[in-house]
């Protein structure tokens, strides 16, 4: 047994598993208080990635100017989604709202594809991210380090953003039931498009956050159909239950590949040892560790 | 004094908080379930809406907030007016924000949140709000609400109607409906019930529409009342004259004048109806 492999796996893990968590927690969002299954989660992260990468480059704007102006433009872009493609699909059949989102996550690939091209591009180093420290023997990349310590304060302002804030216990009461949020003074069409507008956003900072760890390529969508292990894991419209899940995720994929690495050699079992899990989880937990259970109403 | 039978419902008080003009109410386009509704809330005082299940009392209310259209409902005539403005079209958030809130029926409790998030929820309309000082008001009418600190899912029933009592306080309403406060209460709580909903207007000035099954309480603490049935008014009056009339003794209050044999029960039935 190799353990200081094998830790530094379970670390690396823990901190890729805490991004999934964060795109999971975005995506329980939407599904929780609009009840769409957006299959483009992952665009929405590419995008945010793109573009802060092409304000740093092409317009040579400081890091944390382009920073701020991409969370501008993904809370447009969320809202432009929620209002234009989605709006008019209230009550539809579900089926065509997932249709239609299969359908957004094509179409922007494609375009991202066209504006920004095919190939990978790197962040400039802006604040020494491939630094590497070293942590009680551990050799971590500064990048990871910045990429968990945002991790656990996005999940910190969702926290005391549903627990605390006006808009916060608006959306939980839309969630629940929109008749009566309504009977309260919410407007439903506005919750549902800062749901939207939350939910880009944040994707959009873990896109950039995981493109100065990698480097930025329409590839990075990939989080986005890891996000769904995770959240069937967790329970589809648990916030709590997405965290969880994508951390299980990330350190049993990493577990995976120790375990592939040293004995199996099977070489992709990284890739698809959440899909396994997904599978079982379906057949003996279908609502996940901590989702509810849909009780009909009679 | 005669109760007046015509299904107008006009003539009764002067100060008018709410009128719902001759409204019709029509579900998926094909049911229709108002057909021509006529109900003046005065402002200040109490007015019960009575009727059987079906009679269209929540739809009443669902019209009157307009929340009808995530039902597939829509007001296809007449008009709603309150204070003096036509409020038919309404949005139902603007409604609330204008002093109209909907106490709905079942309670309408957000069970996944504590007490203090349904309460803070309440004032949702009035942004800037003092809510740690408007939810230590509230706790002076409801003492008991203040020591449960769980999640309302947890309360008793009685406690829930209490809470959404208190939620609508959050609003500073001019006018609150309530759909069935009773409902699922034991006798001696419906009694707290419609005490409190009496304080509420004695002490506040807040002007209430009470939809109830029990009529008998709801007549008890009310200053005007209504009785509904198929779509429609068919009676209306003072409290005080519709707890005298013969026919609503008979039908909602139970018991009234001397004991018939169930056979001359059931033809007085059949030649009385309100149609």
């Amino acid at each position: 047994m190799k353990w200081d492999l094998l830790f530094q796996l379970l670390v690396n893990g823990l901190i890729v598993g805490m991004l999934y968590g964060v795109v999971a927690m975005c995506f329980v969002l939407i599904y929780k208080s609009t009840q769409v299954v957006n299959f483009a989660q992952g665009e929405f992260l590419v995008l945010g990635a793109w573009v802060c990468l092409a304000l740093v480059t092409n317009m040579q704007l400081p890091f944390f100017l382009a920073f701020i102006f991409t969370l501008v433009f993904m809370a447009a872009f969320g809202i432009i989604v929620q209002t234009v493609i989605l709006r008019p699909l209230i009550g539809e059949p579900i089926i065509s709202v997932i249709m239609v989102t299969i359908g957004l996550s094509i179409f922007m690939q494609s375009l991202m594809n066209w504006i920004f091209g095919n190939d990978a591009k790197r962040f400039p180093d802006v604040f020494g991210t491939s630094d590497i420290v070293s942590i009680g023997g551990l050799n971590v990349e500064v990048a990871y380090l910045l990429s968990l310590v945002l991790s656990i304060i996005i999940m910190g302002v969702f926290f005391w953003f549903f627990r605390f804030t006006r808009h916060g216990l608006a959306m939980r009461a839309t969630a629940f039931d929109q008749q009566i949020a309504q009977s309260l003074g919410i407007s439903v069409k506005q919750t549902f498009a800062m749901a939207w507008a939350i939910s880009a956003v944040v994707s959009g900072v873990a896109g950039i956050v995981i493109g100065i760890v990698n480097s930025v390529s329409n590839s990075l969508a990939f989080v986005g159909i890891k996000v769904f292990p995770a959240v069937i894991l967790g329970g589809l419209d648990s916030i709590v239950g997405a965290v969880v899940g994508g951390i299980i995720i990330g350190v049993l994929e990493n577990m995976a590949e120790y375990v592939d690495g040293q004995w199996l050699k099977i070489g992709n079992l990284y890739t698809i040892a959440p899909f396994y899990v997904l599978i079982i989880i379906l057949m003996i937990k279908p609502y996940g560790l901590f989702g509810t259970k849909d009780i009909e109403r009679i | 004094m005669k109760p007046n039978i015509a299904a107008t419902g006009n003539g009764l008080a002067t100060d008018t908080i709410l009128s719902v003009n001759n409204i019709e109410v029509v579900f998926n386009e094909v049911i229709l379930v108002l057909r021509g509704l006529n109900l003046k809330v005065a402002r200040g005082k109490i007015t019960a809406l009575l009727g059987t299940n079906g009679a269209g009392k929540s739809t009443t209310l669902k019209a009157i907030t307009n929340l009808l259209a995530t039902e597939d409902g829509e007001v296809t005539r007449g008009t709603i007016q309150y204070e003096d403005e036509d409020v038919t079209e309404i949005g139902p958030e603007a409604l609330v924000r204008k002093g109209v809130f909907l106490v709905m029926e079942g309670r309408g409790i957000l069970q996944d949140m504590t007490v203090i998030e349904n309460l803070r929820l309440g004032a949702y309309s009035r942004p800037g709000a003092d809510i740690d000082a408007e939810i230590e008001q509230v706790f002076k009418y409801f003492p008991r609400l203040k020591e449960r600190t769980g999640l309302a899912g947890y309360l008793s029933g009685g406690e829930q109607q209490m809470l959404a009592i208190g939620r609508a306080l959050m609003a500073k309403p001019n006018l609150i409906l309530m759909d069935e406060p009773s409902m699922g209460l034991s006798p001696l709580l419906v009694k707290e019930v419609f005490g409190i909903i009496r304080r509420l207007n004695k002490e506040l000035g807040i002007s209430i529409l009470l939809v109830e099954q029990n009529a008998n309480m709801a007549l008890h603490v009310a200053d005007d009342g209504y009785i509904m049935e198929n779509g429609k008014i068919v009676l209306d009056g003072t409290a005080k004259e519709l707890m005298e009339n013969e026919d609503v003794k008979e039908f909602y209050l139970g018991g009234g004048g001397e004991r018939r044999s169930f056979k001359d029960i059931k033809s007085y039935k059949r030649r009385k109806r309100w149609l």
